[in-house]
């Protein structure tokens, strides 16, 4: 037969100074851990809703990033009558040719970041259906006007609609703003593809190019015959692998998070025994009065080790209330081009959950012990102890 | 106070299990916190060797992946203070296969009579820099890098670019030995310059600057930049221990991620510390008023159990200190190495770790001191548990 739960539940409430103290200090050590995960689910679920699975990213070939891609005015025009490419609405086909730099802002009191900026053709803002105008307008051909990421837009009160920023050679206009519905163009500025490479001094070499497919489908079709044309020379991938390869730009933050979180999970787990040991000694004779009630010694063991988890579940649930306040809170990271990408912490139930359980093994573990201490000590001793 | 160092330590082994349980817990989050300090202070704090202050970073101002014009050297050359100025191209590239870490040390294109004086603490046999001078395709490597691959004078290394594209062969000429990690490759900047197709040659990513004198560097920083302030590719100088933190803060906030961590490992060693000293100090009221009675004043008492936390908080401090000065050498060892001043011992991380435990020990055992110090001897003596 079992001890009731409620046995070890009434003791936790009993001594709750140590409970608390105990429970907080998992709690810490989950909510970490809790951090970091909603750090990289954030960044993923950034970049997961930026990359569409109708578009094709053209690179130079040995490339890895647009930034340092080359691609020709005359790749561009052979490129865009290849078949299977989405046509626009003005009946042209849907090929963006694309130039890439970074620009730096800074504003009085806040820390100055980099941010990509990328002149593009009017095909570019079609095909990204996620992005929509939030306010202003779009920028004009051949004009020194730029439109801002919501995310560019919200940091910097220099990137406000009707004022200047500088990059390149001089100062540009910023005349609307656009919402890219999470994804992570909203760390973007964006200015016409002709101006921005003729400021560049690469009018004749833009970055990159993106192709709207007319479905998945067709897309993966283009990535193969684009990437098996001897005579273009470059490197086509889906859009949508292109920034799920960025999430590795948060891997030297989640590795360390991780090793931080499982070294305090150690030292957590010392904690915890420490408490149980108590609970233990303290409670001898009470183990003893079990013990001649007719408990067995694995009910005392299951007992001891239900508490310690129980102590720990609610270490975990403090470490999740500890991390809740930082769902929505929005960071920056470097991406793979070194200018920053802007996202939010995602705390989510399964994140949460897995902070719960992995505190509840910590308890487990830190209780066996205490635990098999407890079942097995001797009736007549127990009841003398105290 | 001293006179009752022996009762303190005797009181800290009277329940042992829970002292060592409790200076382990400790110990293990003291050594993140020690690992959290080091790199502060290695980032922040800390002078860099005198080598490491002669050399100044130039790169542009808006982040090191936009090119600078190759004119520039020659201007650079002229300001007062400045000594040597040589191109460090940093190539990125793909060596094998580009996934497994282990494949992705810097490598950087270098004007290589220059680099050896440059990198004054770089030792390397005259005869093997002479023929890597001479050898356009040649390349010299860090002692750790030749020893992770098992590299020979001689062998070949293959390289494709990809910021600088192209498929390039080079000729180790040389193996030298670095005082810090030496996971680095240098080769001949201008086989990759004459590598790259007409419209794309020119392109600088970095100089090294060596500077006649530590005090200079920030003037010599602030002439350099002034000289192309009014240029479209502006440029940053600074200090390559400062350029190691810019490029370090390029993978996010990373004074706020080591003082958030910090924190939170600060705190739970505060709870779990204030645990112990509660269920040690519950055990003893009885005991307290027995002192009591014997005459021991309400303020030795306090000073006695503050005593028995700050004991116990320092040596999980110690050990904790310990511990992560061998996770420090592991952070040398790293492809960040090179870049770190990193110590084996650095007295002031270690004050630092010493300090934060008893301020810990003391804070976790206030408010049980001062109740077991406050209780009258009556109500002491009648408690039975």
């Amino acid at each position: 037969m079992s001890i009731p739960f409620a046995y070890n539940l009434r003791n936790l409430v009993v001594r709750k100074t140590t409970t608390i103290m105990t429970a907080l200090g998992i709690g810490l050590t989950v909510a970490v851990l809790l951090a970091i995960l909603a750090l990289v689910n954030g960044l993923h679920s950034t970049l997961s809703v930026s990359g569409d699975p109708r578009h094709v990213l053209v690179l130079r070939k040995g490339s890895d990033t647009e930034l340092v891609s080359v691609f020709t005015r005359t790749q561009f025009q052979d490129l865009k009558f290849k078949p299977g490419i989405a046509t626009g609405r003005d009946g042209q086909p849907l090929a963006s040719m694309e130039v890439v730099t970074i620009m730096i802002l800074e504003s009085p009191g806040a820390e100055s970041a980099n941010f990509t900026v990328r002149g593009l053709d009017p095909a570019g803002i079609e095909m990204r259906r996620n992005v929509h105008l939030a306010g202003g307008r779009w920028f004009q051909r051949g004009q020194r006007e730029v439109v801002v990421g919501k995310s560019v837009a919200d940091r910097f009160p220099s990137a406000q609609i009707g004022k200047k920023v500088h990059f390149g050679r001089g100062d540009w206009t910023v005349v609307g703003v656009f919402d890219a519905s999470g994804g992570a163009q909203a760390s973007e500025v964006w200015g016409d593809v002709f101006q921005v490479s003729s400021d560049l001094q690469r009018v004749d070499y833009v970055s990159s190019c993106l192709v709207d497919a007319a479905d998945a489908v067709s897309a993966q079709a283009l990535v193969t015959s684009l990437n098996d044309d001897q005579r273009l020379e470059v490197k086509a991938m889906l859009e949508k692998d292109y920034y799920d390869e960025q999430t590795g730009s948060a891997k030297p933050i989640e590795y360390t998070g991780l090793i931080v979180a499982i070294i305090m999970a150690v030292g957590s787990c010392f904690a915890a025994m420490n408490t149980m040991y108590a609970a233990v000694a303290r409670r001898a004779r009470e183990i003893g009065t079990l013990r001649v009630l007719g408990f067995s010694k694995g009910s005392i063991l299951t007992s001891f080790l239900a508490e310690s988890a129980a102590l720990s579940a609610l270490g975990g649930l403090a470490g999740c209330l500890l991390a809740l306040p930082l769902n929505g809170v929005s960071t920056a990271i470097g991406n793979r081009t070194y200018s920053e990408t802007t996202f939010a912490f995602h705390v989510t139930p399964s994140i949460m959950l897995t902070g719960i359980l992995f505190a509840v093994v910590l308890g487990s573990v830190g209780g066996f012990f205490p635990a098999r201490m407890a079942a097995r000590k001797q009736i007549l001793t127990a009841l003398r102890e105290g | 106070m001293f006179r009752y160092l022996p009762l303190v330590l005797k009181n800290c082994w009277r329940n042992k299990r829970r002292t060592v349980l409790t200076v382990i817990s400790i110990g293990i989050s003291m050594c993140l916190l020690g690992v959290m300090i080091a790199m502060f202070h290695a980032f922040y704090l800390s002078d860099p060797a005198p080598a490491q202050a002669l050399r100044l970073v130039t790169r542009n101002r808006v982040s090191f992946t936009v090119f600078i014009p190759r004119g520039y050297q020659v201007k650079m050359e002229h300001v007062p203070g400045v000594r040597l100025v040589t191109v460090a191209n940093y190539f990125g590239g793909i060596y094998k296969d580009d996934r497994d870490p282990k494949n992705q040390f810097a490598r950087f294109g270098v004007e290589p009579e220059k680099l050896f004086r440059v990198f004054g603490e770089f030792r390397i046999p005259d005869n093997q820099r002479l023929t890597f001078e001479h050898d356009r395709t040649g390349c010299v490597v860090g002692r750790d890098l030749a020893d992770l691959f098992h590299f020979q004078v001689g062998d070949r290394i293959h390289l494709t670019g990809n910021i600088f594209p192209g498929n390039y062969e080079f000729t180790i000429r040389g193996i030298f030995d670095s005082p810090r990690s030496s996971q680095l490759m240098y080769f001949n900047e201008e086989y990759v310059e004459q590598m790259q197709s007409e419209g794309f040659r020119g392109n600088v990513i970095m100089y090294y600057t060596l500077i006649d004198d530590p005090a200079h560097s920030a003037r010599v920083a602030r002439d350099i930049d002034a000289l192309f302030a009014n240029s479209t590719a502006q440029t940053k100088t600074e200090t390559s221990q400062a350029f190691a933190v810019a490029f370090l803060a390029q993978l996010g906030n990373v004074k706020m991620f080591l003082i958030g961590i910090s924190a939170a490992v600060m705190f739970t060693i505060l709870l779990v510390s204030a645990n112990t000293m509660a269920m040690s100090v519950r055990e003893r009221v009885r005991e307290v008023g027995i002192l009591k009675t014997l005459g021991f004043t309400p303020a030795s008492i306090l000073g006695m159990i503050l005593g028995e936390a700050c004991a116990i908080s320092i040596a999980g401090g110690v050990i904790g200190y310990l511990i992560s000065t061998l996770l420090m050498q592991g952070v040398a060892k790293s492809p960040f190495g090179p870049y770190l001043s990193v110590h084996a011992f650095d007295s002031p991380v270690a004050i630092a770790c010493v300090l934060t435990a008893a301020a810990i020990g003391v804070m976790s055992s206030l408010i049980p001191a001062m109740g077991a110090s406050r209780t009258s001897i009556v109500e002491a003596l009648r408690s039975t548990d």
